[in-house]
């Protein structure tokens, strides 16, 4: 039984996660479109909303072109990692407190384990491999240099992202998520508490899923279309699926870390209880990761990009220091009101 | 503390493994592999003392493994920029082409 | 034969082939890719003698960060071309089976003997976060001390020997 319900708590965020990610890609063309003082796509169905569709069965009847001499499996390969590494990071992200259905009380968080924090920075550490694979086995100049910026960027900005986790950790005393979560109940959001390290790992969690102002990886002036320029088809949709669901992904983290994550201010004190609660746990849930992938989206069409160098500087001068002195200032906090 | 299967079998794997990397080192010319081979053989000390650590119930074994792991990072990173440097100068990865102090 | 048993030799199986194939590789991204493979194993393997911490840990640090360095070398040098891989090694290789043969054939042997010495029962939370950080900064702190200054060293090291000119 409890595997049963264990699946279909997979199959279910699965499903979710995937047809999200695919509204967002119409979300993203929406809002820059209205950005840019213009309509956007909305001729199939109404409003658009029929597009996601579209564009899939356009991807996939679409010709797979290998370069030649590209080393076939990895080219295979790449793109299969990074949208595996990218849904299995949803795996410990708790969505809502739990709800009792027919008796028996579930827990909405698929895979409760006490560390799920290392966990999800384990997994945004193996991400590198989808980008850098493909970078390398494509066999093209533009390819190879998009993988090289992307490994040396992801491998730069994960230090600061692993550091600024480590203030909510402390606050938290553990690295279950569930427990953070709780921690932050009413209005104590880990933002308040922790402003500097909110501030980090936004833009830490920016650069990690190569959005704008840091998607250097793919710089399409300069690169072409990065590590993924060789790629058609099926195998260019998977990446453009890994990239928006990395985007979907790290909101739905800096809000489980930083916002609260399920937490309503002031529900109990309106008299809500039971499965209802629970219910609108997970909206509040999903309204703020709503919340935060459109203001990814806002980002991208707003502020242009960085040069590399900027980049690796801001990274490393910049990033890494506040992020350690975040740190201190927590353990001092710690220290002094206890 | 219980173990899925005896620790012999833990240590004949640590054995193989450890082995496998002492050939690649004997073995290989390129540096990098070289390099890989050492990591192989620290990770099958690794294995050993955690298979020893679970026996025994104490985890003075997994600190070691913990620092063992420190040790690993930095000798990659330092000997993959000697790589770099000597590519620099060499322009090749082949630790026989790397012969300017022999004579 | 009981789930734990078939799931250490699987484990074990892909770890010794994959070891092998690390090393018997002519390209070094593909050798790279096999040890990631086998850190892996090791990881599974880990969370078999309940160390759960070790095991994620292991993953973060060398399959997340090490073997992401080697992989960016290989790819900073450009040495994927296969016609420039070859290896001049000859003669030693055969001395270098050889020899590393007898030697896993004296360690077999004494572990063929049988393990004695003292077994012990671990109290609750062994293998946590919790348990090995108690141990770690009251029985250790300064080993992990000392550590934090090799890693120091060792960060300094790299950037003056990378450096293009030493001022």
């Amino acid at each position: 039984m409890e595997t049963l319900i264990d699946i279909v708590k997979i199959v279910t965020v699965m499903g979710i996660l995937l047809g999200v990610v695919a509204y967002v890609v119409l979300l993203e063309r929406r809002v820059a479109a209205a950005i840019q003082n213009r309509i956007g796509p909305n001729r199939v169905g109404w409003q658009g909303l029929l597009q996601p569709l579209a564009d899939v069965v356009k991807l996939v009847m679409k010709e797979d072109i290998v370069p030649r001499n590209a080393h076939r499996f990895l080219h295979d390969l790449a793109p299969i990692i990074s949208i595996s590494i990218a849904m299995t990071t949803f795996a410990v992200i708790p969505f809502g407190d739990s709800i009792t259905l027919f008796g028996r009380t579930i827990k909405l968080q698929i895979a409760d384990i006490n560390i799920g924090v290392l966990y999800i920075l384990a997994m945004t550490s193996l991400g590198v491999y989808g980008v850098t694979l493909s970078g390398w086995s494509s066999n093209s100049k533009y390819s190879l240099l998009g993988g090289l910026r992307s490994s040396a960027q992801m491998l730069s900005y994960e230090i600061s992202m692993g550091l600024a986790v480590i203030g909510v950790i402390m606050i938290a005393g553990s690295l279950r998520l569930d427990r953070i979560v709780e921690m932050q109940s009413g209005w104590m959001w880990n933002i308040v508490l922790q402003p500097i390290g909110f501030i980090t790992f936004t833009v830490a969690a920016f650069a990690e899923t190569n959005r704008h102002p840091f998607d250097l990886p793919e710089a399409e002036p300069e690169l072409v279309g990065g590590y993924h320029t060789e790629y058609s088809g099926l195998k260019f949709g998977l990446f453009f699926l890994a990239e928006y669901s990395n985007m979907v992904v790290a909101s739905a983290l800096i809000t489980t870390l930083f916002l609260g994550g399920w937490q309503i201010p002031y529900a109990a004190e309106m008299g809500l209880s039971g499965n209802l609660l629970s219910v609108l746990q997970v909206g509040a849930f999903c309204a703020k990761v709503l919340l935060l992938v459109l203001f990814f989206i806002i980002v991208r069409w707003t502020i242009p990009r960085f040069r590399y160098d900027q980049l690796m500087s801001l990274g490393w001068k910049v990033m890494l220091p506040l992020a350690i002195l975040n740190i201190l200032a927590t353990g001092l906090a710690i220290l002094l009101i206890g | 503390m219980h173990l899925p299967v005896p620790i012999e079998y833990y240590l004949a794997l640590s054995a193989i493994m450890f082995i496998t990397g002492v050939t690649g080192v004997l073995a290989r010319r390129n540096a990098i592999v070289i390099f890989m081979s050492i990591e192989l053989m620290l990770n099958s000390a690794n294995l050993a003392l955690v298979a020893f650590s679970t026996r025994m119930g104490n985890d003075a074994g997994q600190i070691l493994v913990f620092f063992v792991m420190a040790v690993a990072a930095a000798e990659a990173a330092i000997g993959l920029a000697i790589v770099i440097a000597l590519f620099r100068n060499r322009e090749t990865v082949f630790v026989n082409d790397m012969n300017i102090l022999k004579w | 034969m009981d789930f734990e048993r078939i799931f250490f030799f699987a484990t074990a199986g892909v770890a010794v082939v994959s070891g092998i194939l690390t090393i018997t590789r002519r390209n070094p991204v593909q050798s790279v890719l096999f040890l990631i493979v086998n850190f892996f194993c090791i990881a599974l393997l880990y969370l078999g003698l309940h160390a759960q911490f070790l095991a994620i840990i292991q993953i973060l640090v060398y399959a997340g960060a090490i073997m992401v360095l080697f992989l960016f070398v290989i790819m900073l040098l450009n040495l994927g071309d296969e016609n420039t891989l070859e290896e001049k090694s000859g003669y030693r290789k055969y001395i270098a089976v050889v020899l590393a043969a007898v030697v896993l054939v004296q360690i077999l042997t004494v572990v063929a003997g049988g393990v004695t010495g003292p077994t012990g029962t671990a109290a609750a939370g062994f293998g946590t976060v919790e348990a090995l950080g108690e141990t770690l900064f009251r029985e250790y702190l300064l080993q992990f001390e000392a550590t934090s200054v090799l890693l120091l060293a060792a960060l300094v090291g790299v950037i003056v020997i990378a450096k293009k000119k030493v001022i």
